[in-house]
C-alpha cells in the first residue's frame, strides 16, 4: 500500500492496533486472573522451577527497557544530534517497556494481590526490595527526562536528567543482573559478572528495540530513514552484540575453569537438551553470530531489511539466552553433597523439569501487549517520532 | 501448655520448658537439632511422615510441598552411602532472609526461620536463594489445614523446626517420630545451653555443616558423614 492510500485510513489503522494490542492486554490479564484463582499448579513451574517463562519475558522487558534508553544517554550525555532527535522516544520505549515487565513480575506473584505490602514493607538488604525503588525512580527520572527534552523553557536542564538517568539505569541493570548474581546457591549464579554482562545484555535487546519500532514508526509515516544514520546504528547493534557474545564467552570460560563448575558447564554447553539447544542455536547463532554477520557484511548489511532481521534474530536471541540463564541455570539441580550422587523425593541430583503452559506464555504477551500498547497511544498523542536535522546528519555521518 | 491458673485469668508459665505468649523469643536460645546418620535408616521416613501430619502436606509430584525429605547419598569412588533427613537448616545467616523483599522471611531470636505468611507475596526469590532447596510454594488451594500451622495458597512455607510445639515446650514431630521409633537419630535442643545434650555432643563429636563452605552457620548438623 502506499502512503497515500494509507492516509486515507491511518486513523481506522491506529486503533485496529490499540485494539489488537488492548485485545493481547486482556488476554494476558485474564491468563494472570486464571493463574491466580487456581494457583500455579496451571503453570508449568514448580517447587524446582521456581521461576518460569513469565519471568523470562518481564526480564527481556526490564533489561530492553534500561537498554533503549542508551539512546538518548548517546544525544544527551554523549552530545550525539543524531541520537538526540530520538531520546524522546528512547525515553518513552524505557517506560513502556519497563511497566510491560513490571506488570508481568507482578501479576506472576503468588500473592499479586499484596502489591501494596511489596511497596509498604522493605527489607533493604534485598535486591529485590531496591529494584523497586530502581524500577520506580527510573520512571520517575525518565518521565522527567521526556519532560525535559519536549519542554522548550525546560531544555537547559535536559543533560544533567540526562545524565542521572544514565547512571540510573545504569545501577537497575546491575541490580537487575545482581537478582541472579548474588544467589550463592545456584552454579549458574553467584558470579559477579552477570551484573555487567546484564548491562551490556540490555544495550543490544534495547538497541534492536528501538530500531525496529523507530522503524515501524518512520513506515507508517512514509518517512525514510536516513542511511548515514541507519548505517551507524547498525553498526552500533553489532558492537553491542559482540558484546554479549564476549561476556558470554568469558562466563563460561569462567566456570569451565573451576573443576566444581564442570558438571553444570556440560550441562549447558553438551548434554542439557533444550537449553543445550537454546544456548547454541538459539543464542550464540540466531542471536549472536548471524546478526552480527548479517551487519557487518559490506553490501546487504547497509539494508534496512538487514538490519531489521537482525534486530528481530537479536530479540529472539536474547529470549532464548535468558531462558537459558532462568530456567537453565534452576533445571541443574544443587549440589549440597560435592562429589556424592544424591536421590531423593524432592528430586535432588535429578535435572528439573520445566514445559511451560499456556496460561504462563499469554501472561508474558500481555506483558509485551501492555509495553507496545503505552508506546502506540503515546507517539499518537505527543510528538515522539524522530525527525533528522539534515544538517546535523550529514555533518555527523563521518563518524559513527 | 505447662501452666498453672492461680487466680482467674492469670496463669503461671512454666518458664523451663515453654515461653507465655507475650514473651518474644530470646537470643540466648539457639534451638538446632543434630542428626545421626548412622542411626538414619535407608529407607525409614518416619520423621517425613510425622511431618507431614504435623503440618498438614501430602504427596510428592513436582508442585507439592515437602518440608521435610529423606536425601539417600552415595560416594562414587568408595561406594560409600549415608541416609539423612534434610530439611530448613535454620542458618544463622539465612540467604532466605538477605534476599526476602518484604521480610517475610525471617530469623527468630531463637534461630528459628520462618516466614510470616501475612506479608509474604509469592515472589520465591528465598526459593531461588536456599542453598538446601528447603523452602516450597504452595501451587493450589488447601483444605483441612492444622490450626496451628496456617498455610496458604501463593505463599512460600519451609519447615518451621515445629515452632508452634516448640513453643509450648516441646519438640519437633520429627524428632518425636524418630525417637518414638526408637531410632534415635534426631537430637533437638539449645545449642546456646552447654549442658544440653546437642551442645555436649556438637562439642566433642565431628559433626558437619551441610554446605560449610556457604560459611550460614547452620541450626542442623549432621554426624557420621
Amino acid at each position: 500500500m502506499n502512503i497515500e492510500a494509507f492516509r486515507k485510513i491511518e486513523e481506522r489503522a491506529f486503533y485496529a492496533l490499540a485494539g489488537l494490542l488492548g485485545l493481547v492486554v486482556l488476554i494476558g490479564l485474564g491468563a494472570a486472573h486464571y493463574m491466580e484463582t487456581h494457583g500455579h499448579v496451571v503453570t508449568g513451574m514448580n517447587n524446582q522451577i521456581v521461576w518460569g517463562l513469565p519471568h523470562v519475558f518481564a526480564i527481556f522487558m526490564i533489561v530492553a527497557a534500561s537498554g533503549v534508553l542508551n539512546v538518548a544517554s548517546i544525544g544527551s550525555v554523549f552530545g550525539k544530534p543524531v541520537y538526540k532527535a530520538r531520546a524522546p522516544l528512547s525515553g518513552l520505549l524505557a517506560i513502556a517497556l519497563l511497566v510491560g515487565g513490571l506488570t508481568v513480575l507482578m501479576l506472576d506473584l503468588g500473592r499479586p494481590d499484596r502489591l501494596i505490602v511489596a511497596m509498604t514493607h522493605f527489607n533493604f538488604k534485598s535486591i529485590f526490595a531496591l529494584n523497586v525503588i530502581l524500577y520506580t525512580g527510573f520512571m520517575a527520572i525518565v518521565a522527567i527526562y521526556i519532560w525535559t527534552m519536549m519542554e522548550r523553557k525546560m531544555y537547559v536542564y535536559s543533560k544533567y536528567v540526562g545524565f542521572s538517568a544514565f547512571i540510573w539505569r545504569l545501577a537497575l541493570t546491575t541490580a537487575t543482573g545482581s537478582i541472579f548474581g548474588f544467589l550463592v546457591a545456584r552454579q549458574a549464579y553467584n558470579s559477579a559478572i552477570l551484573a555487567p554482562m546484564f548491562i551490556i545484555m540490555s544495550f543490544a535487546y534495547g538497541l534492536a528495540v528501538f530500531i525496529l519500532v523507530q522503524s515501524a514508526m518512520y513506515a507508517w509515516n512514509g518517512i525514510k530513514l536516513d542511511p548515514a544514520i541507519l548505517r551507524r546504528m547498525k553498526n552500533l547493534l553489532a558492537t553491542f552484540a559482540g558484546a554479549v557474545l564476549y561476556f558470554t564467552i568469558v562466563y563460561h570460560l569462567t566456570n569451565l575453569y573451576f573443576a566444581k563448575q564442570a558438571a553444570f558447564e556440560r550441562f549447558i554447553l553438551v548434554d542439557g537438551g533444550v537449553f543445550t539447544t537454546l544456548f547454541w542455536v538459539g543464542h550464540i547463532l540466531i542471536g549472536a553470530l548471524i546478526p552480527i554477520a548479517m551487519l557487518l557484511h559490506p553490501t546487504i548489511g547497509n539494508k534496512l531489511k538487514t538490519v531489521l532481521l537482525s534486530s528481530a534474530l537479536i530479540i529472539v536471541g536474547g529470549f532464548a539466552q535468558l531462558y537459558v540463564i532462568i530456567i537453565g541455570g534452576q533445571a541443574f539441580p544443587l549440589e549440597l553433597f560435592p562429589g556424592m550422587q544424591e536421590t531423593s523425593t524432592f528430586f535432588d541430583g535429578a535435572i528439573h523439569h520445566y514445559s511451560p503452559t499456556l496460561p504462563e506464555f499469554l501472561l508474558g504477551m500481555g506483558g509485551l501487549g501492555v509495553a507496545f500498547l503505552i508506546a502506540t497511544i503515546a507517539v499518537r498523542v505527543l510528538n515522539f517520532l524522530p525527525r533528522d536535522d539534515s544538517y546535523h546528519v550529514s555533518k555527523d555521518s563521518s563518524s559513527d | 501448655m505447662a501452666g498453672l491458673a492461680i487466680a482467674p485469668g492469670v496463669t503461671l508459665f512454666d518458664l523451663a520448658h515453654g515461653r507465655a505468649p507475650e514473651e518474644a523469643a530470646s537470643s540466648k536460645v539457639r534451638w538446632g537439632m543434630l542428626i545421626d546418620s548412622g542411626k538414619c535408616a535407608t529407607g525409614c521416613d518416619d520423621c517425613v511422615a510425622a511431618c507431614g501430619k504435623e503440618n498438614g502436606f501430602t504427596g510428592s509430584r513436582e508442585t507439592d510441598s515437602q518440608w521435610i525429605r529423606k536425601v539417600e547419598i552415595k560416594d562414587l569412588r568408595s561406594g560409600q552411602s549415608h541416609s539423612l533427613p534434610m530439611m530448613c537448616q535454620h542458618c544463622e545467616h539465612p540467604p532466605c532472609v538477605d534476599v526476602c523483599p518484604t521480610g517475610a522471611s525471617f530469623k527468630r531470636a531463637d534461630g528459628i526461620v520462618l516466614v510470616d505468611r501475612h506479608i509474604c507475596i509469592g515472589c520465591r526469590y528465598c526459593m531461588m536463594a536456599c542453598p538446601y532447596k528447603a523452602r516450597s510454594f504452595v501451587h493450589e488451594e488447601l483444605h483441612d489445614q492444622n490450626p496451628d500451622v496456617p498455610r496458604g495458597k501463593g505463599c512460600v512455607e519451609s519447615c518451621t523446626l515445629c515452632v508452634h510445639r516448640v513453643d509450648n515446650g516441646g519438640q519437633p514431630a520429627c524428632a518425636d517420630a524418630c525417637a518414638g521409633a526408637g531410632h534415635n537419630a534426631i537430637l533437638f535442643g539449645d545449642l546456646n545451653d552447654p549442658s544440653s545434650e546437642i551442645s555436649k555432643r556438637v562439642a566433642t563429636l565431628a559433626t558437619t555443616q551441610v554446605r560449610a563452605d556457604l560459611g550460614l552457620n547452620v541450626g542442623v548438623r549432621y554426624q557420621g558423614l
